[in-house]
């Protein structure tokens, strides 16, 4: 399967901070993949990064990023703008502030047909309307008048999908596309996505919580202090995780739950970009951690077929056969 | 006074100041003599008394100079007695309304709000015409316009601290309303008060010009740095110093004690005087204009007042 | 929605008459006996006393002041001595004047100040972001009869390319307009700075990015569209205070606006024009206000009827 996007190596400073330091992912048609991980781990600013959306203080510092054979990183800034919308597109995790709230959400629609097709306001608005029914909004040419804050959360997120799909992109960057939802508007907003992804939509998640992760991504990038600890596909890494953070990151997780456990929290908090540990970044919170750990940082390496991890001691945790926990809880 | 522009500030005001109390002991003017020789000089001449204008002289042959330095006394004396006036009586209604609450609130609060309805420029000007020219009129017209702008800060502060623990404890030892307003409450408006007063002494000195320049502040036999811009407006041709010298002096004084009224206010600041927010530079916030009586200000305040 | 407008309407109202009250009070009381200033200091004790009687002058304060309101509220403020005539009609013939000035210092202000505060905000602390703040600061504190006579000597006659007094024609207008605009100009560019840089670090920026639209479209249409709509509501006010500032301004330019009949009306004594005037500006600036305020409801969709 030829990959569509292809991240390699990619480093990001934030200021002084190495934000990303060295990742590597990839995402074929009409497949998912999740990049997981807590907030300041990298995983928005790795997407952000291939759309060239980084903030004025952010800036690729390494590694490549290679779109339909394209070298994103070669390209200018027009050229890069150019494929937004069109090739790549980005929904993100708070509708209300990414919507504009001073103009009507057909407008905002309808702007990708005007500015990007050269369609008449009239026609741009028609499929502005197509858009937002084919999402599921109900009563759609009405809807399109009204502003973003008229709308409830889960439509909100819609009006977003409807406007990054307009135009049938190639790849969706969904960041955290649920986190500000309930439940239940969850579940359909994810079944929406899905069903794109059917129809040929490749998409990257991007998500702290494993539970919308099972639910629509086939390989997963887990990612810890700007590094990739762990990758493989979702059924394997979720029946035995080969990474002390992403175990925890299950115990952790609110699906936790449903398999009758408590969320269990990591102990600790995610390291500050500043002052990483030495050796192993996520040593000072592993129960596996060892003396080697905290001298020698773990290279990512292929521990079983199709999976990678960056523990010295994958193979440990792989034997502990996916009984999902710290061995200390 | 941390930077150094406040520091300059400072030292002009001072020196203002000196210039103020002192300086017509020193450079006296004399209003009554003509001197026709003398007439016009520019700055920098030779009298025909052998003496030296330095700022020049206008169309009666009086020194530019001396008659700033005279004026000089006339804007201090105004702007001091008017925020003096002002504040104490703004301090006094503020206080009432802000600890009573109730009726007296309303009956001060829609007082202001209706003096602020119109531009306190144009209730000066009306009362000054009125009462006629005269340093005393000049300062009741001012602090007329002034006291809400006090009354309103106070009255902020009041009601701020009149529900605070200590005020409580104050009430059930049975201490009086005048003890807890002077031992309690008055403490907790004298750092806003006196922020305030700064930024309308400035202000005052501008009115004061504004109405001496329109021919109702002092008397014609009294030299104001409006008057003399006035004098020296017919004069543009032949002798531009008489307009442009006290203008710059009034210009200078009144933007150091904008500066100086930024410092007091960024010190007295609690959120930016704590340890977390102190920056080395400080810039105000948009929407915030310099003076007291502009636009936002005055209506968002009296909006504000009002919809309560 | 319909209750919150009427609302305030009903407070501008209140405000109207509190604004006629204190005019009534500073005209009617102070100035002592309005009988002999109409005749003069010759006229015979019996001349004065019928004078009064057929003023109403003998009748209680208060009768004489609920006499004023229903004269007030049928716009009859009396008969102008000076200019003969009514009053109310003597004030309205010159509005379109003043009105004018304004409306050449608002385009000024926008004219310059909007772009000037969209440069600074895409040049964040280079000279023109400092220009922005510097004027910003020291703007409203300038004494502004001042900087127009300065204006006048440099511009008229130094370099003699701009008339030094407003005769009606465009070009003449120029520097009246500016120096009534320079207080505000730095201000508004500091608010349109201060509001595009907050509006270009939030969310919907990024995302109109991600839709790959241009930096001229995500500027031109997304970001100023909500940096406008605070701009566009503070002009109102910014309005108000051209119309109160004019009457100050149109004195050093010779501009036959209400102002300088208020200030001539002021100093001849010729209080019923005066009083016209007074309450024609401060009908203009509540009026503003609440036109502001109005305005902002229509133009921000966020506000709806929970949120006032």
């Amino acid at each position: 399967m030829t990959e569509l996007l292809t991240v390699s190596d990619l480093a990001v400073s934030f200021g002084e901070v190495r934000a990303v330091r060295g990742v590597s992912f990839g995402v074929a048609e009409a497949t998912t993949l999740a990049i997981v991980g807590e907030s300041g781990s990298g995983k928005s600013l790795s997407s952000l990064a291939v759309l060239g959306l980084l903030p004025a203080q952010a800036q690729v510092t390494a590694g490549s990023i290679h779109w339909d054979g394209r070298d994103l990183r070669a390209c200018g800034a027009d050229e890069l703008r150019q494929l937004r919308g069109t090739d790549i597109a980005m929904i993100f995790q708070d509708p209300l502030s990414a919507l504009n709230p001073s103009l009507t959400v057909g407008y905002q629609i309808g702007e990708m047909f005007r500015r990007r097709r050269g369609l008449g306001r009239d026609e741009a608005r028609r499929r502005a309307i197509e858009a937002m029914t084919e999402v599921g909004i109900p009563d759609a040419a009405r809807r399109a008048g009204s502003y973003p804050h008229e709308f409830s959360g889960g439509m909100r997120q819609r009006v977003m999908i409807a406007m990054a799909l307009a135009l049938d992109p190639r790849l969706l960057i969904a960041d955290e596309p649920t986190t500000a939802l309930d439940v239940t508007v969850q579940a359909q907003i994810l079944r929406l996505l899905r069903k794109r992804q059917r129809d040929g939509l490749a998409m990257i998640i991007i998500s702290h919580d494993l539970g919308v992760v099972a639910r629509t991504a086939q390989s997963v990038v887990v990612m810890y202090a700007g590094r990739a600890v762990e990758s493989g596909p979702v059924a394997d890494l979720y029946t035995v995780p080969a990474h002390p953070y992403t175990l925890g990151l299950m115990a952790a997780s609110p699906s936790a739950r449903d398999a009758g456990r408590r969320p269990q929290p990591i102990d600790g908090y995610p390291p500050d970009g500043a002052a990483l540990p030495t050796g192993c970044a996520f040593h000072p919170r592993c129960p596996f951690a060892r003396q080697r750990c905290r001298t020698e940082d773990p290279e990512l390496r292929t521990v079983a077929p199709g999976r990678t991890s960056a523990c010295h001691f994958a193979e440990e945790v792989l034997s502990r056969g996916g009984a999902v926990g710290h061995p200390r809880a | 006074m941390r930077s150094t522009a406040a520091t300059i500030a400072g030292s002009v005001l001072a020196l203002f100041v000196l210039v103020a109390v002192f300086g017509p002991l020193l450079v006296p003017y004399d209003n009554v003599t003509t001197r026709m020789a003398d007439r016009l000089l520019p700055p920098g001449s030779t009298l025909s008394e052998g003496g030296f204008a330095l700022l020049g002289t206008d169309q009666h042959g009086r020194d530019v100079l001396a008659q700033v330095v005279a004026g000089s006394r006339v804007s201090l004396l105004v702007a001091v007695t008017v925020v003096v006036v002002g504040g104490f009586v703004g301090l006094v209604l503020g206080l009432l309304a802000g600890y009573y609450g109730g009726w007296t609130d309303t009956v001060i609060s829609r007082l202001g709000d209706m003096q602020l309805a119109f531009p306190s420029i144009l209730l000066a000007i009306l009362l000054a015409g009125v009462l006629g020219p005269s340093l005393t009129n000049v300062i009741i017209a001012l602090a007329v316009t002034r006291w809400v702008i006090f009354a309103r800060v106070v009255r902020g502060s009041a009601l701020t601290t009149r529900n605070r623990e200590f005020v409580d404890s104050a009430r059930v030892m049975g201490a009086s309303d005048v003890r807890i307003m002077a031992r309690y409450i008055l403490p907790s408006c004298v750092q806003p008060l006196l922020v305030a007063a700064t930024v309308q002494v400035g202000l005052t000195m501008v009115a004061e010009a504004a109405l001496s320049f329109l021919g109702l502040g002092v008397p014609i036999d009294q030299a104001s740095w409006g008057s003399t811009i006035a004098n020296g407006r017919d004069y543009l041709d032949s002798a531009w110093w008489i307009a442009a010298v006290p203008g710059l002096a009034l210009t200078l004084v009144v933007i150091c004690v904008g500066v100086l009224g930024d410092a007091a206010r960024d010190d007295s600041d609690p959120a930016k005087s704590s340890g977390l927010g102190r920056k080395p530079l400080r810039r105000r916030k948009a929407g915030t204009p310099a003076a007291g009586s502009t636009a936002a200000e005055t209506t968002g305040d009296s909006t504000q007042a009002v919809a309560r | 929605m319909i209750i919150y407008l009427a609302r305030r309407l009903w407070q501008s109202v209140f405000l109207i008459f509190g604004a006629i009250t204190i005019v009534f009070l500073v005209l009617r009381v102070i100035p002592g006996d309005p009988a002999t200033l109409i005749l003069g200091s010759q006229a015979t004790p019996a001349e004065l006393a019928a004078l009064r009687e057929e003023m109403g002058l003998t009748d209680p304060l208060f009768e004489q002041y609920v006499r004023h309101l229903a004269e007030v509220a049928r716009l009859d403020f009396g008969e102008s001595w000076r200019l003969g005539g009514d009053a109310f009609a003597s004030v309205v013939d010159r509005l379109p004047a003043t009105l004018t000035l304004a409306g050449y210092a608002l385009a000024l202000t926008l004219l310059i100040g909007f772009p000037l505060g969209l440069h600074a905000a895409r040049h964040t602390g280079r000279a023109v972001d400092r220009v922005v703040s510097y004027l910003s600061l020291t703007g409203q504190a300038l004494p502004s009869f001042w900087v127009g006579i300065m204006l006048v000597l440099i511009f008229a006659r130094m370099l003699g390319v701009l008339p030094g007094t407003a005769d009606g024609t465009p070009v003449s207008l120029i520097l009246p307009a500016f120096t009534l605009a320079l207080p505000f100009l730095g201000w508004l560019a500091r608010l349109v700075r201060n509001g595009t840089l907050e509006e270009l670090g939030k969310d919907y920026v990024r995302t109109a990015r991600a839709k790959g639209l241009s930096e001229r479209i995500v500027f031109n249409v997304h970001v100023l569209r909500n940096t406008l709509t605070p701009v566009v509501t503070v002009l109102g006010l910014v309005l108000g205070n051209f119309i109160a500032d004019a009457v100050i301004i149109e004195q050093v330019f010779a501009w036959p606006g209400i102002g300088s009949l208020l200030i001539d009306s002021i100093v001849n004594r010729d209080y019923a024009v005066a009083e016209a005037a007074i309450v024609l500006i401060a009908v203009f600036y509540i009026g503003l206000n609440l036109l502001v305020d109005v305005a902002y409801f229509y133009l921000d969709p966020r506000i709806t009827l929970e949120t006032v």
